[in-house]
C-alpha cells in the first residue's frame, strides 16, 4: 500500500505547497476559519490545471491563534519546508509584520486577505503584499462620507490610543479639516465602561458628528451611553466595529451607526456569485466578507505560481522567482482587478461605508469608494 | 465657551455624585474590614466584580420572567448581595482566619495572601463564565423604562435608574448607620474595633464578629457591583480593579477605619473624578486629555495627607468603625 501511494505520487510529479495563515484557534476563530475556507476553495479548484502542468498542489491551512509569537512559529516550520512557494495570510497586522520578516530570510511571497496597518506595506519588504485597503486611507474615506454625505460640520474624534486606533483618528482628522469641517476635540481614551466624563464633554461642544477610531468593545459601550444621556450626534468609526458584538454590546443604541471597512459583503460583488454558491455547496454555510478576500489572495498565489513555471521552462520555480511574480501578475479576482504597486499594496482597493439601519448585525453597506494607496 | 462650561457644572457634579455612590459602597467594604482587623483587603475589588456578575446572571434568568424593572432591579441587588457577603465571609473563613490563628503578626502576610485572593477570583470568575456562557464582556440589558430621562432645573437630567442609585445608596447608608450605632452587632463589632482581646475577655466571641463584618462589608460590595453594571453596562471579570482602587482611595481620604469617612471620601472622589475629566480638557486648551482625571484625584489625595494624614474623618486615636 505504501508503495502504491509513493508510486502515484511520483507519477503526479513534484509538490508545490501554498499555506494559509490565519487564526483557527481562540477568540477570533470563526473569521480565521472562513479565511482558511476561502482560500482552499481556491487552491482545490487549480489543483488540476496544476496536474496537467506536472505539479502535485497542496493546500496548507495554519492556525497563528491571531498571536504574534505563534504566528511567528507557524512562519519558522514554513520557512523549513521546502515545498512551501507562497502563504496566503496573515490577517491580524500585528501577526503578519513580525511574520514577514520570517519569511523575507528565504523571500517567500505572502499576500495577506486582511491586514490593513500601513506599516505592512511601507517598510518595503518585496515579499509583502495585501489585497485589501490601507488605515490611512479608510480614515479619509470616513471622513469623506461624514462631511460630504452626513453634512457633519462639528465633529469631536475619540480614540482609544492604541496605533490603530489613534492613526484612523488622525488621518480622519486631517482630512475632515481639510474638508472644510471644524474638529472641535481629539481625545484619547483607554476608559473601558464610565464614558461620562466624555458625554458631558459632547453636551458642552456639541458636535453633530463623533467619529471613533477604537474597537467595538469600547465603542459599543461609548454610543449606548451616549444615547443614554440623550446625545444625537452621528456615530461613525473604522472596520474595529465590523462584529456582532458590537451590536450585542451597544444594543439598541447601534441602530443608526456607521462604520468603514476594508472588506464588503458577497452580495455586493457580482462575480463572486459563483464563488458563493460554491463556498456554501461545499461547507454548508455562507461566506462572509474575508473569505473573498482569501479566495483572491489564493488567486494571486496561483497566478504567480503559474507565470513562474513558465518563466522557469516548465520546471518547479524557486522562492525568490514567485516573490517576482506576485509584483508581475493582473488577477480578474473576485473583488475586482488586482495588481500591485511597488510596496505590495493593492493598486486599487474598495473602501466601503456600512450603516447599522437598525439593531443587527450585518449592517447595510451604502457606499463604496475605490481609492489608490498613498506611495510613501 | 465659559458660560457653557458653567451651565455644565451641575450636571457634572450629579454625575460625579453617582459615581461616588458607586466608590461610597465599596469603600464601606475597605474601611470595615480595615477597622476591625487592621486589613486592607484588597480581594474586595473582585467580590465587588462578583457582584456586578451575579447581577448579569440575575438579569440573564430571571429577566425574561418578571416584567417590572424595579422589581428585577431589586432581585439582582439581593442575590448579588447574598453572593457577595457569602464570597466575602468564606475568604475570610479560609485565607484570613487560618493566617491569623497561626499567630501571623506580620501584617504584609494577610496583605499578600489578599492580592493573590484576588487575582484567583478574577481568573476564576473568567473561567466559569467562559465555561458557561462563552461571555468575557456582560451586558446589563437596557431597560427603557429605567433609561427613561427627567429633565431638572439648571440643564440637568436625570435617568430612572440613577434615581435608583441614590435611593438605594441613601437606603443602605442609613441601615448601616443604624446598625452600626444601634445594634447589639454594631456595638459587638464597635467593640472588637476599639479593642479585641479586650472585647473577647468581655464575652464577644470576635471570630463571630469578624465573620460578620466581612458579610456586611462583601454584601455593600456587591450591591455596588450591580450598581455600576446598571449605571454602565458593560462589565467583564477585571472590571473590579479600578473602582477597587479608588475606592480604596476614597476610604484613605475619607479617614479609614470610619464609616462616615469612607461614604464622604466616595463621594467627594467621584465627584473630583468627574469635575477633573470633564474640565482639564477645557481649561488646558486641550493639552490634557481625559485620561488625566485619575492624576488629578490623586494629587488632591496627596495634598490631603500631607496636611491630614488621618483623612477628612478620621481621628488620630480613638474610635474605630
Amino acid at each position: 500500500m505504501g508503495a502504491l501511494l509513493l508510486g502515484a505520487m511520483c507519477v503526479r510529479g513534484e509538490v508545490i505547497k501554498v499555506a494559509s495563515g490565519s487564526m483557527l484557534s481562540g477568540p477570533q476563530s470563526s473569521l480565521g476559519e472562513m479565511i482558511k475556507l476561502g482560500a482552499q476553495i481556491a487552491i482545490e479548484d487549480a489543483a488540476p490545471e496544476f496536474d496537467a502542468l506536472g505539479f502535485d498542489l497542496q493546500f496548507l491551512p495554519q492556525d497563528d491563534q491571531a498571536q504574534p509569537d505563534v504566528g511567528v512559529a507557524v512562519a519558522k516550520r514554513l520557512v523549513n519546508d521546502p515545498d512551501v512557494l507562497a502563504i496566503v495570510g496573515h490577517f491580524n497586522s500585528g501577526v503578519t509584520i513580525p511574520t514577514s520578516e520570517v519569511y523575507k530570510e528565504v523571500n517567500l511571497a505572502m499576500i495577506s486577505p486582511g491586514s490593513t496597518n500601513p506599516r505592512v506595506t511601507e517598510r518595503g519588504l518585496n515579499n509583502v503584499n495585501r489585497v485589501c485597503g490601507r488605515d490611512d486611507v479608510q480614515g479619509p474615506v470616513g471622513a469623506e462620507f461624514a462631511v460630504n454625505d452626513l453634512k457633519a460640520k462639528k465633529i469631536m474624534v475619540v480614540h482609544d490610543k492604541t496605533a490603530y486606533g489613534q492613526g484612523i483618528a488622525l488621518a480622519f482628522r486631517d482630512k475632515a479639516e481639510e474638508l472644510g469641517a471644524k474638529v472641535v476635540a481629539v481625545l484619547g481614551t483607554e476608559e473601558k465602561t464610565n464614558f461620562q466624563s466624555l458625554i458631558l464633554q459632547m453636551r458642552a461642544l456639541k458636535p453633530d458628528l463623533v467619529y471613533f477610531g477604537g474597537i467595538y468593545d469600547q465603542a459599543g459601550v461609548l454610543v449606548k451611553q451616549m444615547r443614554e444621556r440623550g446625545i444625537k450626534a452621528a456615530f461613525l468609526g473604522p472596520d474595529g466595529f465590523e462584529s456582532s458584538a458590537f451590536v450585542e454590546i451597544a444594543q439598541n443604541a447601534a441602530a443608526g451607526t456607521y462604520y468603514t471597512t476594508v472588506a464588503g459583503p458577497a452580495e455586493k460583488y457580482p462575480a463572486a456569485a459563483n464563488f458563493v454558491k460554491k463556498f456554501n455547496e461545499r461547507f454548508g454555510r455562507s461566506p462572509e466578507a474575508y473569505s473573498l478576500y482569501s479566495y483572491d489572495a489564493a488567486q494571486v498565489a496561483l497566478a504567480a505560481l503559474k507565470l513562474a513555471i513558465a518563466e522557469n521552462g516548465g520546471t518547479k520555480p524557486s522562492r525568490s522567482q514567485v516573490t517576482e511574480a506576485v509584483r508581475k501578475v493582473k488577477v480578474d479576482g473576485i473583488t475586482g482587478p488586482i495588481s500591485f504597486n511597488q510596496n505590495g499594496d493593492r493598486a486599487q482597493a474598495d473602501y466601503w461605508i456600512i450603516h447599522f439601519t437598525e439593531a443587527k448585525y450585518p449592517g447595510t453597506p451604502v457606499k463604496s469608494v475605490n481609492a489608490a494607496p498613498p506611495v510613501k | 465657551m465659559s458660560e457653557a462650561l458653567l451651565e455644565l457644572l451641575p450636571s457634572v457634579l450629579l454625575e460625579g455624585l453617582l459615581l461616588g455612590c458607586v466608590y461610597a459602597m465599596i469603600a464601606l467594604g475597605y474601611t470595615m474590614v480595615y477597622g476591625v482587623l487592621g486589613l486592607i483587603n484588597f480581594a474586595h475589588s473582585e467580590v465587588f466584580m462578583v457582584g456586578a456578575v451575579a447581577g448579569v446572571e440575575v438579569y440573564r434568568y430571571l429577566g425574561p420572567h418578571v416584567d417590572n424593572p424595579y422589581l428585577l432591579a431589586l432581585a439582582a441587588l439581593v442575590v448579588a448581595a447574598f453572593i457577595s457577603g457569602g464570597l466575602a465571609m468564606a475568604m475570610e473563613r479560609l485565607a484570613y482566619r487560618p493566617l491569623r490563628k497561626r499567630g501571623s503578626t506580620n501584617r504584609l502576610v494577610p496583605l499578600i495572601t489578599a492580592i493573590g485572593v484576588s487575582f484567583f477570583l478574577q481568573d476564576f470568575v473568567r473561567l466559569i463564565e467562559g465555561l458557561w456562557h462563552g461571555e468575557f464582556y456582560m451586558n446589563y440589558p437596557a431597560d427603557a423604562h429605567l433609561e427613561a430621562m427627567h429633565d431638572l432645573p439648571l440643564g440637568m437630567s436625570i435617568q430612572n435608574k440613577s434615581i435608583f442609585v441614590i435611593a438605594v445608596t441613601v437606603a443602605m447608608m442609613f441601615a448601616l448607620d443604624h446598625l452600626v450605632r444601634r445594634t447589639r452587632l454594631g456595638k459587638a463589632i464597635r467593640a472588637v474595633a476599639q479593642d479585641l482581646p479586650t472585647a473577647s475577655l468581655m464575652g464577644i466571641d470576635p471570630d463571630k464578629i469578624i465573620a460578620r463584618t466581612f458579610l456586611i462589608g462583601g454584601a455593600l460590595g456587591g450591591i455596588a457591583g450591580v450598581m455600576f453594571g446598571l449605571l454602565y453596562s458593560q462589565i467583564n471579570p477585571f472590571v473590579g480593579f479600578v473602582p477597587g482602587i479608588k475606592a480604596f482611595t476614597a476610604a484613605v481620604l475619607g479617614g479609614i477605619g470610619n464609616i462616615y469617612g469612607a461614604m464622604l471620601g466616595g463621594l467627594v472622589l467621584g465627584t473630583i473624578e468627574t469635575l477633573g475629566g470633564t474640565y482639564l480638557f477645557f481649561l488646558t486648551d486641550g493639552a490634557l486629555g481625559n485620561e488625566y482625571k485619575d492624576i488629578l484625584a490623586f494629587i488632591i489625595l496627596v495634598l490631603l495627607l500631607l496636611f491630614r494624614p488621618q483623612g477628612l474623618l478620621g481621628k488620630t486615636q480613638g474610635e474605630k468603625v
